[in-house]
């Protein structure tokens, strides 16, 4: 064995000089590009003096507030990224017709579609629903932090360096060529023998991690740290949606690490479980990822649906509508996303019975979904309703899902989906459900919950704006895809032949250009809006008149939440309290007892980003090392026994005394 | 008129004159599986329309109706619950979900691609003794291989069949999963190795159609495009004639070389096939020296080789991949052939003279 020991290859594996893209210009121009931002940035910061700060007050912070801030500006920054693919795809295909082949290569074209899917779904719309699960369910829930704060740490960075390796495929070496759910055999070493699938891999196998831990501590969270008096039938709907999401979690992310995992004993071990020969067979990939993969899409939604019945409820003034059929609803859908995920390859061959059965059981799901969009309405019906932003994506999202959930029902016939299937308009219709779903809802609940993380709203012009190019912008965007998948043409295309298609494409690109100005404007939101701070400042606590615990505590909270654990007489804790002339305690503070920073986390994930980084070049040397430090971390940490502390008493009573005083002066 | 809708039907000129243009060819298909598949998609969405629109309107009047501003509107803050209400909210539902079941289980069992036509169009039924033409498919690296087993002849990237003769297509592929798609004549079936899928279908009208895969199967997908032509009987003959005259044959070592990947292949239409060509690629045993999947089945269902099995291995010989024209590229290893239940001799794990592989 020890023959032919190469020490190049031990140290650098597959990795050479070859690896870096200098040859493509677009590349090479969105490094320098982001060299050049991410110098500036860190000579900033080091300018500026803030290393420290960073580290101690929010990288090593347990915090479920800090950790939740930093999930959504993850998903922030992933999604600029996610939406510049999301772009270059548009332009390509307005513009690659007959003798044009547009400015993509299929090279770099089938690379863009794949890590569009992948980053959109795994680092936008995942970390941008757990910030917000992270930030609000321990305030609803009238909990000081969740059940396993170091956990939680660990789990956001685990998320962040997986993204940290998709970006990293950008510039050394490449990103998979598959589509973003890399069916074998393409996926497979014969067909896709580069680094691209090996880091598609790994970084969805270092987030998953964190996906599945970040799952198992918010239902441990909602499970057992309850205010007392909140029944799981008194819980606010945004908790119980975060409760299923987490289950699902739970249940459906180890089928994806071990669907992943399969695929990369195929690719590194030789093993044959979903290749052509050798009795491997790639059909059982495909359920077992779909098996993952529909309940995943519900993962996404079900938070977002407890946003907008909070939303809907505080911007009418009213109860929420049907609460207990809301609750049942959502448990319903939980369990069915379980009984469909045929319905994505109904084409592949299944008998006619089998394919009714998961076509009617997909359509059964409608039922619930259709039964929540009315609670909503009938919410509203005899409400006073403030159209303040967060309630126009609400308004917008009930407008525009209604669509995507109907062409999503009529893909669920199985002899229409054999017409659609692959086509542009199975492509709208998930981009319907998705952005009018989940992106409208995430903008929902960022403006409905930033105030009570920073203190301060969000400037409403801005947000009006965005709004409205966002949700025109879809319209022009995904609108010709259902008309160009009528036409019959399909998904992945980097070329076209049929000029007559082209004029679609073109409003298409129209749309994607108008969403840039939609997220262009939300950025111009969050600058003014820190600008004009102290005109926007939120000194009570709540400043929409809302109605759930996390608005009874200061904007932003305390690092203990609550100074007193609530207790909960009714749904609408915080309405009720009010409406019974509820007085803050002043006096009879107790020292608080509160988890400890630590560094662990973040170290272990840097370790394990090396340790992906290692197996995507085979650089088994340091993969070796890295293992092996993870390891010794890992016990290291286990000896950690300065994991607490106590917020003395006096502390308490000041950062009290000092709400009292502001809530005063508004008065 | 008021000028708002003056305005917007002014914006919806260019937009009905954008749809007259285009050609939905899912909306004006020419066969008759994709006719009833169109129909399916109007009566679906229409059942759905009786839930949709109301939603959107009463989402639309609410919001209006209840604006804070307007303090005429009852306001009621603390109702939150009404049973009879709340029925209709599932019930509603449900009804429309329970019509669009029934559709779906009938119509997903008649409109089987496995399941042999019953008829030629709404009109016509299937003429006594009509024998259907058998067409298989082969999805290649990136073009499509299409096999007339009746005729022994084969094409590439160019089908034809008449009109109103049911088509029966058999389908697999070489390398990677593909999707079998023609939106004129039939809905779509997934295109897999070592695997056959069935599509059963009929064209009405002659014509010109696309034909293409719709499932991305790597850099050369966009091209991976044929021309499939819906033919009178005479035509359809003439077409034939025309393949018989211009082609050779396409034996198994034109199959080998014709597998590789390639974009963008002109036409190509071979006169005459190798015996058991299409079995061959289905059981990917077009190498003569490998063992078919159907015999390696075969024995595994009788237990297996055990670990003898692991050993028994070959692949291309260098030789032979030089003479085929990719020596360059490194040999694939698979199951050797052996004496099995189609070749009791055992001739082919071992090459003979008159053998060329």
């Amino acid at each position: 064995m020890f023959d032919h020991l190469d020490l190049t290859k031990l140290i650098f594996g597959r990795l050479t000089w070859e690896a870096i893209p200098y040859h493509e210009p677009i590349l090479l121009a969105t490094f320098i590009a982001v060299a050049l931002g991410g110098l500036a940035l860190v000579g900033a910061l080091t300018y500026f003096r803030v290393w420290g700060y960073l580290w101690r007050e929010w990288f090593t912070s347990i915090d479920h507030k800090k950790i939740g801030i930093m999930y959504i500006v993850l998903g922030l920054v992933m999604l600029l990224r996610g939406f510049a693919d999301a772009l270059m795809m548009r332009l390509q295909q307005a513009i690659a017709f007959g003798d044009s082949t547009g400015f993509l290569p299929p090279h770099h074209y089938d690379q863009i579609f794949t890590a569009h899917g992948v980053i959109m779904i795994f680092f936008v719309a995942m970390p941008l629903v757990t910030g917000l699960m992270n930030f609000v369910v321990p305030l609803q829930i009238g909990a000081r932090d969740v059940a396993f704060p170091f956990l939680n740490n660990f789990s956001f960075w685990m998320t962040a360096s997986g993204a940290a390796l998709v970006m990293m495929s950008l510039f050394v070496g490449e990103f998979a060529r598959t589509g973003w759910l890399a069916y074998p055999p393409l996926s497979g070493i014969l067909y896709s023998p580069d680094v691209g699938v090996d880091y598609y891999i790994w970084s969805l196998q270092i987030a998953g991690i964190g996906t599945l831990l970040s799952g198992i501590n918010l239902i441990a969270t909602i499970v057992k740290m309850r205010a007392p008096g909140m029944k799981l039938m008194r819980m606010p709907v945004f908790t119980w949606t975060s409760l299923c999401t987490n289950i699902l979690i739970v249940a459906a992310f180890p089928v994806l690490t071990a669907v992943l995992a399969l695929l990369s004993l195929d690719r590194y071990a030789g093993t044959n479980f979903f290749t052509n020969d050798f009795g491997g067979n790639p059909m059982m990939y495909v359920n077992l990822i779909w098996i993952w993969g529909h309940p995943e899409v519900y993962i996404l939604i079900l938070p977002l649906f407890g946003v907008f019945s909070e939303v809907v409820s505080t911007f009418s003034r009213k109860r929420l509508f049907g609460y207990a059929s809301m609750v049942y609803a959502t448990l319903v859908i939980t369990i069915l996303s379980y009984l469909v995920w045929l319905h994505h390859f109904f084409t592949m061959g299944s008998g006619a019975s089998v394919n009714s059965f998961f076509g009617i059981t997909t359509m059964i799901i409608s039922i619930p979904t259709g039964a929540k969009i009315f609670n909503w309405l009938f919410t509203m019906y005899r409400g006073r309703i403030r159209f303040e932003v967060p309630m126009l994506w609400t308004i917008g999202f009930m407008i525009t899902f209604v669509i995507g959930g109907m062409t999503g029902v009529l893909l669920a016939v199985p002899p229409a989906d054999f017409v659609l299937h692959n086509s542009l308009f199975l492509i709208a219709h998930f981009h319907n459900v998705i952005i009018g779903g989940v992106v409208f809802g995430i903008f929902a609940g960022i403006t409905y919950w930033f105030p009570k993380a920073f203190g301060y709203k969000l400037d409403p012009f801005w947000g009006k704006c965005s709004f409205w190019f966002w949700l025109t912008g879809f319209w022009f965007a995904f609108m010709p895809l259902y008309v160009l998948g009528l036409m019959g043409v399909t998904r992945r295309m980097s070329h076209f032949e049929d000029p007559s298609l082209q004029i679609w494409f073109q409003i298409a690109a129209f749309g994607a250009f108008l969403v840039a100005l939609g997220i262009l404007c939300f950025i111009i939101q969050l600058v003014v809006s820190f600008m004009r701070r102290e005109s926007l400042r939120d000194t009570t606590g709540d400043p929409w008149d809302a109605r759930t615990l996390e608005w009874s505590t200061s904007s932003p909270p305390p690092a203990y939440n609550f100074a007193f654990t609530p207790r909960v007489h009714d749904n609408d804790a915080w309405w009720d309290m009010k409406q019974r002339g509820y007085v803050r305690p002043q006096a009879g503070f107790l020292p608080i007892h509160m988890p400890k920073n630590t560094g662990a986390g973040i170290v272990l994930a840097g370790l394990s980003a090396a340790l992906g980084f290692a197996l995507i070049w085979q650089m088994w040397a340091l993969a070796a090392i890295a293992f092996v430090v993870i390891l010794v971390v890992t016990i290291g940490h286990t000896f950690n026994y300065k994991r607490d502390y106590y917020i003395p008493a006096d502390q308490v009573i000041r950062t009290e005394a000092d709400r009292t005083r502001l809530l005063a002066s508004h008065v | 008129m008021p000028p708002l809708k003056k305005l917007r039907a002014l914006l919806l000129l260019p937009v009905a004159a954008l749809l007259a243009g285009c050609n939905a060819v899912l909306l004006r298909p020419s066969g008759d599986i994709a006719v009833q598949q169109r129909d399916l998609i109007y009566i679906s969405t229409f059942l759905m329309l009786l839930i949709i629109v109301p939603v959107i309107v009463l989402t639309l009047f609410f919001a209006w109706r209840y604006r804070r501003s307007n303090t005429e509107a009852t306001y009621s803050p603390d109702w939150d619950h009404s049973t009879q209400l709340e029925l209709v909210i599932w019930a509603a539902p449900l009804l429309i979900i329970i019509a669009l079941g029934a559709l779906t289980w009938i119509s997903t069992h008649t409109l089987d691609p496995y399941r042999p036509l019953s008829r030629l169009d709404a009109q016509r039924e299937i003429p006594a003794g009509t024998k259907p033409l058998v067409v298989e498919v082969v999805a290649l690296d990136w073009k499509w291989l299409f096999f007339y087993p009746e005729e022994g002849i084969a094409t590439v990237n160019e089908m034809a069949a008449p009109v109103d003769r049911p088509i029966t297509f058999k389908i697999t592929a070489s390398s990677v999963m593909n999707s079998f798609f023609i939106p004129a004549l039939a809905g779509q079936i997934y295109a897999m190795p070592g695997m056959e899928t069935k599509l059963h279908a009929v064209i009405n009208k002659p014509g010109e159609f696309e034909g293409f895969s719709a499932n991305y199967s790597g850099a050369g997908f966009s091209g991976m495009r044929f021309k499939f032509h819906g033919l009178s009987n005479g035509d359809f003959d003439q077409w034939l004639q025309k393949v018989k005259a211009g082609g050779g044959e396409l034996s198994r070592d034109a199959y080998l070389q014709l597998e590789r990947p390639s974009e963008r292949e002109p036409v190509r239409r071979y006169a005459s096939v190798a015996n058991g060509l299409y079995d061959a690629i289905l059981n990917r045993c077009v190498e003569n020296n490998r063992m078919c999947m159907k015999d390696m089945m075969a024995i595994d269902a009788n237990g297996g080789l055990g670990m003898p099995g692991t050993y028994n291995l070959a692949s291309l010989d260098l030789a032979t991949r030089s003479r085929l024209g990719f020596g360059d590229t490194p040999a694939r290893s698979y199951v050797a052939a052996m004496c099995t239940a189609s070749d009791p001799s055992g001739a082919m794990a071992s090459p003979v003279a008159d053998r060329p592989l």
